[in-house]
């Protein structure tokens, strides 16, 4: 039991740490034929900056393949001849920036800063030279100005834990009742059934309670997140959605007479989809329509992103008026759809 | 003796009517499926237009964005409040606002600002979208810098052309990282799991008992249920080759049998996990937690979603006790740049090291009295 209460927060401390999307400490190397004024100026702008670590000199193009193989080295600068001539006179001198290309969002974020870094660099050398017509983005970063990985990922872990102690947890428990024959025994007592159901279904409810609990506690204390919105608001829209993977795991348990068939289809079947369709490590928006169509079926997708504009954007009900009719009228169908399937007699 | 426990394991295997199903149409799905959502790709960011100068300069800078492919144009507003109000509805991602006088101020003053505003909740979308405008619109000055310069002037600008080139992705495709990282997921999953959830099951229906009452002998024991595994592993893997080349004709630019060699090495080391799991845990519903819970750390530490070398420095030292961590560098390497073994000894020998310390641990741990 101890793990159940455990599990939230050791996903929420693995993801809200470790899952960053900052690239950091790119190690580049230089293969630079010209050595002058300029390509020195470029490669001190590039290692002084936080991000990128300089690793050394090339003497021939030939290492470049080499030292990518090797695996360390992000990204390789490859000055042309007489650099700093032709930037004054012709305008053909030319930088390549080679990326490992097999982590495309690692290789295109690499590209990018070192680009900017770059033009920074050109720019000095205009400032220098007295040349204006200068156009200076601002760039403001909205809601998550440090780009913390965590703001993304605290609403699906919530998602994900509840739906995995609701659901699992209680179709798991009733397929054990079953198999150990306690269920039996249960049945034929003067309870009625809809009493089974709830004493069941409590115990679970109040273990994700506890969760919730805890999962804002962490995410408000140790990963420095304030809830922006409505708090109250915050933890209705989590009631509905425990509401719905409870109702989930009763289905899943009427149908299933063994843990391990209850285990395998909350696993695969409920927890895969959560993890890979709700939009919570991949974005919805760039799947084929099919899945995009099946995501909007997902309860955890509508509460994700009820608690992304919630917590993360401050945003009032009127906001969260689409998904809330929909965890709403899910959770109804499914609890009507549990408590009609839930079988009485055993075979 | 072994032969006959393992003769027992491969009959119980196929009378369970689910398993050999899931064995076969896990890794089929998933590696059909699966590189599907797990498309990373930033493209078709949605952006939010405020042009207050309504000039020549911001409607060619717009065309130019528009043109760069990365872009889509969903909304343009009067106002930044109502360009704010899309972003909250979820309708665009990042709002770029151009300030009254812009083309005045750029000709006559020689500077002129733009905002870029970006929705980082998503914070890899906004981030490298934003850097992304950023590098279009200086692009789009060093143009009608020198243009202006010229007609006043007549004097050269400083000016430099950068290149970017990918090597072994050229163009970028996200899936190809994905797909080797998946299929040492679905082995993860299948062999860690399988194991570990067979043993406890015997536990809750007594069988166990019944073996330990029996003089088999513990490394017996434990081998007759690690070969099948073992076995399976092959399985999946070949299945997760073939639907790999038939659905996106990705083959490697390495060697089957260097990706067969660390896969027998690490499905022993992952099922001899299951097995430490399984002496600890003493119903299914332990079991599984476990696992989940390990399979879970594993697979966030090994560097399969976000780069391990932009983890905080005590995550980078846990990452090298994850043995996926290791399989799945192996899987890229050979995939992508078609390394070879000498060229990856260290996860070699460390994969080696996993496999005698779990497996190790395993006998250690399963004691035959209660």
């Amino acid at each position: 039991m101890i793990i159940l209460l455990l599990l939230p927060i050791v996903l929420l401390v693995l993801f809200g740490f470790i899952m960053s999307y900052e690239v950091k400490n790119i190690s580049f190397a230089v293969y630079d034929p010209s050595r002058d004024i300029a390509t020195q100026g470029i490669v001190n702008k590039i290692s002084m900056n936080e991000y990128f670590i300089f690793s050394g000199y090339l003497d021939s193009p030939k290492q470049i393949e080499k030292v990518f193989r090797s695996g360390n080295i992000k990204l390789v600068i490859v000055f042309s001849e007489r650099f700093y001539e032709n930037i004054m006179h012709t305008g053909d001198a030319q930088v390549q920036l080679i990326t490992d290309g097999s982590d495309p969002n690692t290789a295109s974020m690499v590209t990018v800063y070192a680009t900017n870094l770059i033009i920074l660099y050109q720019q000095e050398l205009m400032g220098e030279m007295k040349i204006t017509y200068q156009i200076k983005p601002e760039i403001k970063f909205l809601y998550n100005p440090t780009l913390k990985g965590s703001y993304n990922f605290v609403p699906g872990v919530m998602g994900m834990v509840l739906m995995l102690i609701c659901a699992m947890m209680t179709s798991v428990s009733i397929a054990r009742e079953k198999e150990l024959g306690t269920m039996e025994v249960l049945l034929v007592s003067p309870l009625k059934p809809i009493q089974i159901i709830i004493s069941k279904v409590v115990p679970y409810f109040f273990i994700s309670i506890v969760n919730l609990t805890t999962i804002l506690l962490i995410t408000v204390f140790v990963l420095d997140m304030s809830i922006h919105g409505n708090l109250l608001l915050l933890i209705l829209i989590s009631l509905i959605f425990i509401f719905v993977s409870l109702s989930i795991g009763l289905l899943i348990s009427s149908v299933v007479d063994k843990q391990m068939v209850a285990i395998l289809i909350s696993g695969m079947v409920l927890m895969l989809p959560v993890i890979m369709l709700s939009g919570m490590m991949f974005p919805v928006e760039n799947m084929p329509f099919i899945l995009r169509w099946l995501s909007e079926i997902i309860p955890a997708k509508w509460y994700m992103n009820a608690i992304k504009k919630i917590m993360i954007q401050g945003l009032g009900f009127s906001f969260v008026l689409r998904e809330f009719f929909v965890l709403s009228s899910m959770a109804i169908i499914l609890i009507f759809a549990s408590v009609k399937r839930f079988k009485y007699r055993l075979e | 003796m072994l032969k006959y426990l393992i003769e027992k394991e491969f009959k119980q295997f196929f009378r369970n009517t689910f398993l050999p199903k899931i064995v076969i149409a896990l890794p089929f799905f998933a590696t059909l499926i699966f590189p599907l959502v797990a498309n990373y790709d930033i493209k078709n960011i949605n952006l939010s237009i405020v042009d207050n100068d309504k000039s020549s300069y911001s409607s060619q800078l717009i065309r130019k964005i528009e043109s760069s492919g990365y872009f889509r144009i969903t909304d343009v507003s009067s106002t930044y409040s109502s360009a704010l109000k899309s972003i909250e509805e979820n309708n665009s991602d990042i709002i770029l606002e151009i300030p009254n006088h812009f083309e005045v101020d750029i000709v006559k003053e020689g500077e002129a600002k733009v905002l870029i505003s970006s929705n980082t909740v998503n914070g890899i979308r906004g981030g490298l979208g934003s850097a992304y405008l950023n590098a279009i619109i200086s692009d789009f000055n060093s143009k009608i810098r020198s243009g202006l310069m010229q007609i006043i002037k007549g004097k050269q600008v400083p000016s430099l052309e950068i290149v970017p080139m990918f090597k072994f992705n050229p163009r970028l495709i996200y899936r190809v990282f994905m797909i080797p990282a998946i299929m040492v997921m679905v082995l993860a999953l299948i062999c860690g799991y399988l194991p570990a959830l067979n043993i406890v099951a015997e536990k809750e229906s007594g069988t166990f008992e019944q073996m330990n009452v029996t003089p088999v002998r513990k490394i017996h024991f434990i081998l007759a249920k690690l070969i099948p595994y073992w076995v399976v592993g092959f399985v999946v893997l070949t299945i997760c080759f073939f639907s790999a080349w038939v659905f996106y004709g990705f083959l490697p630019v390495g060697s089957f049998i260097t990706l067969y060699v660390f896969t027998s090495l690490f499905v022993l080391a992952i099922s001899g996990f299951g097995l430490v799991i399984s002496n600890y845990a003493n119903t299914l519903q332990q079991a599984v937690f476990m696992i989940f819970f390990f399979v879970i750390t594993f697979i966030f530490l090994s560097g399969l979603y976000t780069p391990v070398a932009s983890m905080p420095k005590w995550a980078q030292f846990l990452s090298n006790f994850s043995p996926l961590k290791y399989i799945i560098m192996v899987f890229r390497l050979v995939y992508l740049k078609g390394s070879t073994i000498p060229d990856l000894i260290i996860p070699f020998f460390s994969l080696i090291g996993f496999a005698i310390f779990f497996n190790g641990w395993a006998i250690l741990s399963y004691h035959k009295k209660n």
